[in-house]
């Protein structure tokens, strides 16, 4: 048993989870063990996310998940021609989630969740050859949501609820790859605001054609997070009725997180739980990163995203009485086109590999503990869009290697 | 608790195994090569180019994004060591000891609406680099402005006490290693395994600068430059036996070097800004006056057809622009015969007055070049020949309608190279780019032809990465305010040019800079 624990630990550890663009996958410890795959597994609480229409097949009348994944990210950068490099200062994001569900009735459930798909957080050094796209910068998005779900049958169900969103974000670049004040210091603008909020919604619906057997499919909404006077500071500016003057104003942005389809299945056979999720994002809304400054100046970045996939496989095993064990695998396709690769979300096409366990102190109380890998190739990219101090379009790009890693644990209750 | 041990190793192998790192890093020994040459102490010889000198003056961020100081830094990845340069105090520039001969560095205007006014010499800082105060040390950068190729191998050209009277250079002042020191044995001392040597260029630039006021010492060849005005254009000879002793210098201990030619002087912005014919008859000070003024120099025209020389006819367009008049101190002097044809009609003072203003003026043509420092001075009033005028008996409104720069007074020799003048500086220069080239040659330097390049901003433009990089004053991103001196991004593309050179010569393979990554000209309002 020991041996197999180890086994599981070390496959998932050497083959290593991110999503693309700014979505991050790490919305319970269960299912993260799995590939994050979860919308036909009836499992725990984390349905609220998943698929609400399966928490009305829990059997238990209360059930909370609760978890914590510590995501380690670095990215690095480097171009040969011009003999730079670069790294990002290995930054940890501690995303959370917390889910509960609750039996009303045989027909009915309601459910709670809190949790962060979205979110980016990258630091590179400062004045770095990128620095006039990005210099850092962080962004959150935490997910509100209560859930209802329907029994319509015993072969089907359905549920969903509003979401409420309140986001921020931190983000300082360069003006230019040029533009300095008198002194030398290069001219930068950092924009940061909180508290930014809006509502959107999501909806499941599970079917299952035999007991060990579920379909199920969900759909959560875009939303568009609106900046409306959020602080922008200007820093280095040379002192010129051409430059923006320093000091404080403010900006608008906006800043969309993007719908996402899932459709998926599971299979149980013996100590065996085999699970498939297809996720489609639809990025092609961001089209471009537009800020608009109180001063009267402005900044437009495309984007362009196009719409992504993500295929993800989970396999658990029953080993005890105490002991489960989860292992799983997704490819991760990024939203990123030719030559709009910019470094504040560096990412393109990955492969995510996790591995977890399930710990029973408790028939009712459980420890779960997750951890996932997610390996970027190796790419020669470029953002061709950027615009240069005169105007001009000019690029940026080199070869770019990210990975991440997050170990997380978390706490399943029953009653 | 011992198996958890266990899976924290497993954890932390984990997290150790996740950093990325790439196929081929190019931090790995192999990726960069210095060839046959060795980057580990490379010293920098030259003048204002070579010192990082921009807009009029020196200062720091000037002097980091000198060419050497660019060059170190892709150096240091095939060996290269350390490189320090002699740092002046701030940004500012000039010296605080004498703010008025080195005063602080130009920044560019801008009016309320966003619209560049122009240069301006910046005012929010007084200088506080005192050339008196001697750093105690070489360095790497031994460029110094203002260095003629005899300069560096004259002793005491470092003696602070020679600056005042021009015998000595207060930017060797600040680092000489005694008073009696020169530039090239100070360099020699350091022991360099590698020289860059950028000199020649204002033995013939400070004669165009100054309008060719200067005297030409290829014309009667003197071999002394110690006789030599601040002025003149270096003998080639001279320049010839120089320049092969600082070589010899340089390489006496088997240093390998690269060697930069001498670019064209009159195709940089500051004389090829200002028009020959910048007079607009819609200039509300100067059109109005277009019908007096040919009314009067019909009068002078009728002279210089009687005289035999219709050709200096002076007259101005009233459709279009008109060329300045000019003094050409090449044209036969005919002060005498013109004071002689006017006299009946003026008398005789004003007749002598006007003989000597034109006895040798004429109309600019499109093969003259006027100086940058000219367009303050077109239109407006000389108070000197005002004063003179005045003196001899003139009132003040006549005075004042015989002194406009280059409308009534013809524009002095010091604001334009003639073709005669440009002749003698393309001469000497193209004798001192053969010296260089066949000094490379035979001692197997590598070399950078940099007057290439420079007549290719000059002519059409350097594409770079998102732009452009031209000649043009202010707007081509290659010069700076001063209109002589490059600006960091022309810097950048003279690091590429010696590391093409090195790569040819020495088989170095060095990665290169992005000139897009450096800036051009510095904004500010900041000018009282």
């Amino acid at each position: 048993m020991r041996k197999l624990l180890l086994f599981i630990l070390f496959v998932s550890v050497t083959l290593v989870t991110y999503a693309g663009g700014y979505r991050v996958s790490v919305q319970g410890q269960r299912a993260i063990a799995m590939g994050h795959t979860g919308v036909a597994v009836v499992n725990s609480a984390e349905l609220v996310f998943f698929n609400p229409a399966g928490l009305v097949y829990l059997e238990n009348k209360l059930n909370v998940s609760v978890g914590v994944s510590g995501v380690f990210t670095d990215v690095i950068y480097q171009n040969k021609e011009f003999g730079t490099s670069s790294e990002t200062d290995s930054s940890v994001g501690t995303p959370l989630n917390l889910y509960g569900s609750y039996k009303v009735n045989d027909w009915m459930s309601i459910g709670l969740g809190v949790y962060t798909p979205f979110g980016s957080e990258v630091e590179w050094p400062t004045n770095w050859s990128g620095s006039h796209l990005v210099n850092n910068i962080e962004l959150a998005a935490i997910y509100i949501q209560p859930v209802v779900s329907f029994k319509i049958s015993d072969q089907f169900s359905i549920g969903g609820g509003p979401i409420y969103v309140t986001g921020s974000v931190n983000f300082n670049r360069n003006a230019s790859r040029t533009t300095t004040d008198l002194e030398g210091n290069r001219s930068n603008i950092t924009v940061e605001d909180s508290g930014v909020t809006n509502w959107g919604w999501s909806i499941g619906a599970m079917f299952n054609p035999a007991e060990n057997f579920h379909i199920g499919f969900n759909y959560r909404s875009e939303i568009i997070m609106e900046v409306e006077g959020g602080e922008a500071t200007f820093s280095n500016f040379p002192n010129s009725p051409a430059a923006p003057a320093n000091g404080t104003t403010t900006f608008n942005a906006e800043l969309p997180l993007p719908a996402e389809l899932t459709l998926g299945l599971s299979y149980e056979y013996k100590k065996w739980v085999f699970a498939f999720d297809y996720n489609r994002q639809f990025w092609d809304v961001y089209k471009s990163l537009d800020l608009t400054f109180g001063n009267g100046s402005s900044s437009v970045n495309p984007r362009n995203y196009k719409n992504s996939s993500v295929y993800r496989l989970g396999l658990q095993y029953q080993a005890t009485d105490k002991i489960t064990l989860r292992a799983g695998y997704y490819r991760d396709e990024t939203p990123v086109q030719s030559g709009y690769f910019a470094p504040e979300t560096p990412r393109n096409d990955s492969d995510g590999f996790t591995g977890g366990l399930s710990f029973a102190v408790t028939p009712k109380l459980a420890i779960d503990a997750s951890f996932f890998y997610l390996r970027f190739e190796e790419v020669d990219a470029s953002y061709d869009f950027g615009t240069n101090s005169t105007g001009g379009k000019e690029s940026f790009g080199g070869t770019y290697k990210s990975s991440a890693f997050a170990p997380g644990l978390g706490l399943t209750y029953k009653m | 608790m011992r198996k958890n041990i266990k899976y924290l190793v497993i954890l932390a192998l984990g997290i150790i195994a996740c950093e990325p790192e790439f196929d081929n890093p190019i931090d790995e020994a192999g990726t960069y090569t210095s060839g046959e040459a060795d980057f580990s102490n490379y010293v920098a010889l030259g003048n204002s180019l070579t010192a990082g000198f921009a807009d009029g003056a020196l200062y720091i961020t000037g002097q980091e994004n000198s060419y050497p100081n660019i060059l170190s830094k892709q150096f240091a990845f095939a060996g290269g060591g350390d490189f320090t340069q002699p740092l002046m105090s701030d940004n500012t520039g000039g010296f605080s000891n004498d703010p008025v001969t080195f005063p602080p560095r130009f920044v560019l205007v801008f009016d309320a609406d966003g619209k560049p006014v122009g240069p301006a010499t910046y005012t929010g800082a007084v200088p506080s680099t005192d050339f008196t105060n001697n750093l105690a040390s070489s360095f790497n950068n031994m460029g110094v402005p203002g260095a003629k190729s005899f300069h560096l191998a004259a002793p005491g050209y470092g003696n602070v006490a020679g600056v005042s009277s021009g015998s000595a250079n207060p930017y060797f002042a600040r680092f000489a290693s005694s008073t009696t020191a020169t530039v090239v044995g100070d360099a020699v001392a350091q022991n360099p395994t590698f020289f860059s040597l950028w000199i020649g260029n204002n033995d013939i630039l400070s004669y165009a600068t100054s309008g060719g006021v200067g005297a030409d010492h290829n014309e009667v060849p003197n071999p002394d430059p110690s006789t030599y005005g601040p002025n003149d254009i270096t003998n080639t000879t001279v320049f010839a036996g120089v320049y092969s002793q600082l070589i010899d210098a340089l390489t006496a201990n088997g240093a390998k070097g690269v060697l930069l030619n001498l670019p064209s002087v009159t195709s940089i912005p500051f004389f090829t800004t200002v028009p020959y014919a910048p007079l607009s008859p819609l200039n509300p000070d100067f059109g109005p006056q277009i019908p007096t003024l040919n009314a009067t120099y019909a009068g002078l025209n009728l002279a210089f057809a009687g005289i035999g020389v219709p050709e200096r006819a002076i007259e101005f367009s009233t459709t279009g622009p008109s060329a300045v008049v000019i003094k050409d101190e090449s044209l036969e002097d005919k002060t005498a015969q013109l004071t002689a044809a006017l006299t009946p009609t003026f008398g005789a003072l004003k007749a002598a007055l006007f003989g000597a203003q034109y006895g040798q003026a004429r109309q600019a043509t499109a093969e003259d070049l006027l100086v940058l420092t000219s367009s303050s001075i077109i239109g407006k009033v000389n108070e000197a020949r005002f004063a003179e005028l005045v003196g001899l008996g003139l009132s003040q409104e006549e005075a004042g309608q015989l002194a406009v720069n280059g409308v009534s007074f013809p524009l002095e020799d010091k604001y334009v190279l003639i073709p005669a003048e440009q002749t003698a500086i393309e001469n000497a220069r193209t004798g001192f780019n053969a010296t260089i080239a066949g000094l490379a040659t035979a001692k197997g330097l590598a070399f950078y032809d940099a007057a290439a390049d420079l007549a290719q901003a000059a002519n059409g433009g350097i594409p770079i990465d998102g732009g452009i990089i031209t000649s043009e004053f202010v707007r081509g991103g290659g010069f700076s305010l001063d209109g002589v001196h490059p600006t960091p991004r022309a810097h950048a593309l003279i690091t590429n040019g010696v590391l093409d050179a090195i790569k040819a010569t020495y088989g170095a393979n060095l990665p290169r800079v992005n000139p897009a990554d450096y800036g051009t000209v510095t904004l500010s309002n900041d000018v009282n």
